[in-house]
C-alpha cells in the first residue's frame, strides 16, 4: 500500500520504538502532524516553545540510553530549536529532530518561513539531511536514528520539505543500515589495552579521570570494577557525575573549576592518568601549559579520535567504545599475574587523604538565612539521594553538582557543555515522562527558570509532577561571582529586579507554590513537597545573595592555583 | 608547516559546505580548496592546502574524518607525492611584446590558448611555485588578469587514496 511521506515519517518513528516526540505544529509540518493524529503508538507532546521541545527531547534521552524525537516547523520553528539542539550536541546527546521545510518548488524563493536549515544547524548536529523524494524518507529516517546513537553520540537533523510529506509512496522500512564512510570505532586493539596495563599497575600516584563517555556508553559497571581492583582515586567531570558512585570512599568529588581540592590537585600531581571518555575541555585542565608543567603518562580511551590529544598531548590513545575498552581492561587485570600493589600507591592515598582534609566544600551555615548549598544537602536526603535532578546553569548547577551525591549514572541532567539556561525544566518534563513512578526534580534559579518558564504550561497538560528547587538569590549569581571577583564589584545587569511572584505564577498555571525563606523551613518544606505526588510543586527558596561557589580555578589558571572559600 | 591535504568524499549537495565550514569553525587556515566529481561518479575528490603546527594538522585530519559524508582522508605531503595546479593569464600583447611574451610561455611550457589583436590568453601548468615564478618573469604592467585553481595533489607511485 502506498502511503504518504507524512505517514511514512510517522510509521518510521514506530518502527524505531520511540514512545514521544516533543514538538510544535506549524505549516511546514501540518501533513506530519495529520498522520500523528491517525495513530496512538507515538505520543506527541505539545510543548510552549521549540526550544523546549528539543531540550525535553534531550532530557528523555540522556535519562534513558533512548533516542531523543523532536519535531518542529520550518523557520523560526527550527531556528528556536537551534539552542537545544547545539545543547544536544555538545553534550553528544543521541537524538533525531524532524523539521519541515517550504516546498522544494519554493526553496530558495524567500517564501514565507523558509530558512536554510541544513545550513543553520550544520554546525551543531553530527549529521544533517534535506529529503528531495519522498523515496528516501524512509532510508533517511533510519540512518537518522543510527548515527544519532552509534559511535560518539549527537543529534541527527532531517529535514523534509512539505510536498514531500504530502506525495506518495511504497512504505518499507530498512532492516540495515550501511554507509560507506561511517564506521564508528569499537575494540581497540589488545596491544594498547596490555600497554596501558602495565602503566597503570607501575603508577605511584594514579588517578582516574571519567567524564560523561562512561555515561553515554553505559559502563560505569565497568568502570566501577576497575576502579575498585585498581584500588586508585577515581574523580568525574561535570558531565560523569554519576558515572561512579559518589559515596564510594576511593571517589575524591568533581574536579574542574569548581572541583574538589583533592580531584583538582590529585589531577595536577598524578604520575599517571587514565581519562575515560572525558575531553579534557577548559572548564576541567585549565590552563593547559599550567597542566603540562607536572610530568604524568596520559592514557586516553574515548570513541572520538577527534577527541585525543586535541587540547592535551596523550601518550596512550585507545580509541574505542569505553564499555568494551574498560571490558577488556578489565579481562586483562583478571587474566593477569601481576596484580596491583596497593603499598606502592599507600603514600599516594595518605597525601590525597591530607588534600580531602581542606574540607574544601565546606560552608558556613545560617539559622537567619538560607544557604543555598544548605538547600542542596537538604534536597539529597529528603530524595534519599535517588532522584533524578535536572539543573540550568551558574551557580545552582554547580551546587547540585558538588552538594548532590550521585551514585548512578543519568540521574544527573545538566547542559554542560554549552551551558545553556533555560535547559532544566523542559529537560525535566522528558525525564518525568521516560520516568513516570520516579522523584524528578529541577534545580534552578530565578534567572535561569524565566528562560523556559513557559513549560509550566506543558507540565499541567501532561501532568507531570516536578519539583522545581529555585535557589533565588535575586542576581544572576555566578555573573554577580565573576564581577565580584574580576570586575571591582562593578553588579553590570547581574541584579535581577521586577522579579514575579513564582508562588502566585505557580498557582496561575495551576500547579503549587510555596516560598521557603527561612532555613528551619527548608527540610519540612521539601518533605511536604515529595510528598505531592500527583502535583508539580515550585519552590521559591529565598537564598543568601552574597554567596559563592567555592572551589573556583579562574578561567587562564592551573588546577593547584584553586582559591578555597577560607582563602577570602 | 604547509601541508596538502586530498579527500574522497560523496559527492552529494552540500558537502562542500560541510568542510569549508568545519574550516572556518575552527579557525583552520584554508591556501586553497579544489573539488570535482572523480570517475566513481558517486564521489567527488577534494584537494585541500592548508597550514598549522603538527597538532592542529592533526586535528584538521581527524575532524575531515568525522564527518560523515567523508569516505578516505590522506595528508599527502606526509610522503612523496606530486601536485599541480592550472593558471590562466590574460596580458596586454602589442607590438615587440608579442614576440617576448611567446618566447616566455615556451620557456616556462605554457600555451597560448586565446588570442586577440591587443592580447594573449596564456594557460600554465605546474607547482603553485611555477606559475607565482612565471608572474614575475613577465612584466607585472602587461598582466591583465589572472585565474588560478589552486593546486590538485596525488601520492607517486603506490600511495593510492581510493575506497
Amino acid at each position: 500500500m502506498e502511503l504518504t511521506g507524512a505517514e511514512i515519517t510517522i510509521r518510521c518513528l514506530q518502527e524505531e520504538g520511540a514512545e514521544y516526540v516533543f514538538g510544535y505544529p506549524g505549516g511546514a509540518v501540518l501533513h506530519i502532524y495529520d498522520a500523528l493524529f491517525t495513530q496512538d503508538q507515538v505520543k506527541h507532546i505539545l510543548v510552549r516553545h521549540e526550544q523546549a521541545a528539543v531540550h525535553a527531547a534531550d532530557g528523555y534521552a540522556r535519562s534513558t540510553d533512548k533516542v531523543g524525537v523532536a519535531l518542529v516547523t520550518s523557520g523560526p520553528g527550527v531556528t528556536n530549536a537551534v539552542t537545544g539542539i547545539a545543547t544536544a550536541y555538545m553534550d553528544s546527546i543521541p537524538m533525531v529532530i524532524i523539521s519541515g521545510q517550504v516546498p522544494t518548488y519554493a526553496i530558495g524563493e524567500d517564501a514565507f518561513q523558509e530558512v536554510d536549515t541544513v545550513g543553520i544547524t550544520r554546525p551543531c548536529v553530527k549529521h544533517n539531511f534535506l529529503v528531495k523524494d519522498v523515496k528516501e524518507i524512509a532510508n533517511t529516517i533510519k540512518k537518522a536514528f543510527y548515527l544519532a546513537k552509534s559511535g560518539r553520540p549527537g543529534p541527527v537533523l532531517v529535514d523534509i520539505p512539505k510536498d514531500i510529506s504530502n506525495q506518495k509512496t511504497e512504505f518499507s522500512y530498512p532492516s540495515s543500515v550501511n554507509i560507506r564512510s561511517y564506521h564508528p570505532a569499537q575494540h581497540s586493539c589488545m596491544e594498547q589495552i596490555k600497554s596501558a596495563l602495565q602503566l597503570l599497575l607501575a603508577a605511584k600516584r594514579p588517578m582516574i579521570y571519567a567524564g560523561g563517555g562512561v555515561i553515554l556508553a553505559d559502563a560505569s559497571k565497568q568502570l566501577t570494577e576497575l576502579v575498585h581492583l585498581l584500588g586508585f582515586p577515581c574523580t568525574n567531570t561535570l558531565m560523569g557525575l554519576g558515572g561512579y558512585p559518589a559515596t564510594d570512599k576511593q571517589f575524591v568529588g568533581m574536579l574542574g573549576m569548581h572541583g574538589t581540592y583533592e580531584a583538582n590537585m590529585g589531577m595536577q600531581y598524578c604520575d599517571v592518568l587514565l581519562a575515560v571518555g572525558a575531553r579534557f575541555d577548559d572548564r576541567v585542565v585549565g590552563n593547559v601549559k599550567h597542566f603540562n608543567q607536572e610530568k604524568r603518562k596520559i592514557i586516553h580511551i574515548d570513541i572520538d579520535p577527534s577527541s585525543i590529544s586535541k587540547r592535551v598531548k596523550v601518550d596512550l590513545p585507545i580509541v574505542g567504545d569505553v564499555a568494551h575498552v574498560l571490558g577488556d581492561l578489565l579481562a586483562e587485570l583478571h587474566g593477569s599475574k601481576e596484580k596491583p600493589d596497593q603499598q606502592a600507591i599507600a603514600p599516594w592515598w595518605a597525601q590525597i587523604k591530607e588534600w580531602r582534609c581542606k574540607n574544601s566544600l565546606v560552608y558556613k551555615n545560617s539559622d537567619e538565612i538560607i544557604k543555598p548549598q544548605f538547600v542542596i544537602e537538604k534536597l539529597y536526603e529528603v530524595t534519599q539521594g535517588d532522584a533524578f535532578i535536572t539543573s540550568d546553569v551558574g551557580q545552582h548547577q554547580m551546587w547540585a553538582a558538588q552538594y548532590y551525591k550521585f551514585d548512578k549514572p543519568r540521574r544527573w541532567i545538566n547542559s554542560g557543555g554549552l551551558g545553556t539556561m533555560g535547559f532544566g525544566l523542559p529537560a525535566a518534563m522528558g525525564v518525568q515522562l521516560a520516568h513516570p513512578n520516579e522523584q524528578v526534580a529541577c534545580v534552578t534559579g530565578e534567572g535561569s527558570i524565566q528562560m523556559c518558564i513557559q513549560e509550566l504550561s506543558t507540565c499541567k497538560q501532561f501532568q507531570l509532577p516536578l519539583k522545581i528547587i529555585m535557589l533565588n538569590n535575586r542576581y544572576l549569581g555566578m555573573v554577580r561571582q565573576w564581577q565580584q571577583f574580576f570586575h571591582g564589584n562593578r553588579y553590570a545587569e547581574s541584579y535581577m529586579d521586577a522579579l514575579p511572584d513564582f508562588v502566585k505564577l505557580a498557582e496561575a498555571y495551576g500547579h503549587v507554590g510555596m516560598r521557603i525563606e527561612k532555613p528551619s523551613d527548608v527540610e519540612p518544606a521539601l518533605k511536604e513537597a515529595f510528598e505531592r505526588k500527583q502535583q508539580l510543586v515550585f519552590m521559591d527558596f529565598i537564598t543568601d545573595q552574597t554567596e559563592n561557589v567555592f572551589p573556583m580555578v579562574q578561567g587562564g589558571k592551573g588546577l593547584s592555583e584553586v582559591i578555597l572559600a577560607e582563602d577570602l | 608547516m604547509r601541508h596538502i591535504i586530498s579527500l574522497l568524499m560523496e559527492n552529494e549537495a552540500g558537502a562542500l559546505s560541510r568542510v569549508s565550514g568545519l574550516f572556518s569553525a575552527r579557525g583552520y587556515n584554508i591556501e586553497s580548496l579544489t573539488v570535482s566529481p572523480t570517475e566513481d561518479a558517486t564521489l567527488s575528490r577534494m584537494t585541500i592546502v592548508t597550514s598549522g603546527s603538527d597538532e592542529v594538522i592533526e586535528q584538521i585530519y581527524k575532524q575531515l574524518n568525522k564527518l560523515i559524508e567523508v569516505v578516505a582522508v590522506m595528508d599527502l605531503s606526509e610522503g612523496e607525492h606530486l601536485e599541480r595546479e592550472l593558471m590562466l593569464v590574460k596580458v596586454r600583447a602589442v607590438g615587440a611584446v608579442r614576440e617576448e611574451m611567446k618566447r616566455m610561455t615556451d620557456i616556462f611550457r605554457g600555451c597560448i590558448i586565446d588570442v586577440s589583436d591587443k592580447t594573449y590568453t596564456i594557460e600554465l601548468t605546474g607547482t603553485g611555485h611555477k606559475l607565482e615564478s612565471f608572474l614575475q618573469a613577465i612584466d607585472r604592467n602587461l598582466i591583465l588578469e589572472t585565474v588560478r585553481t589552486g593546486a590538485s595533489g596525488i601520492g607517486r607511485g603506490d600511495r593510492i587514496l581510493k575506497f
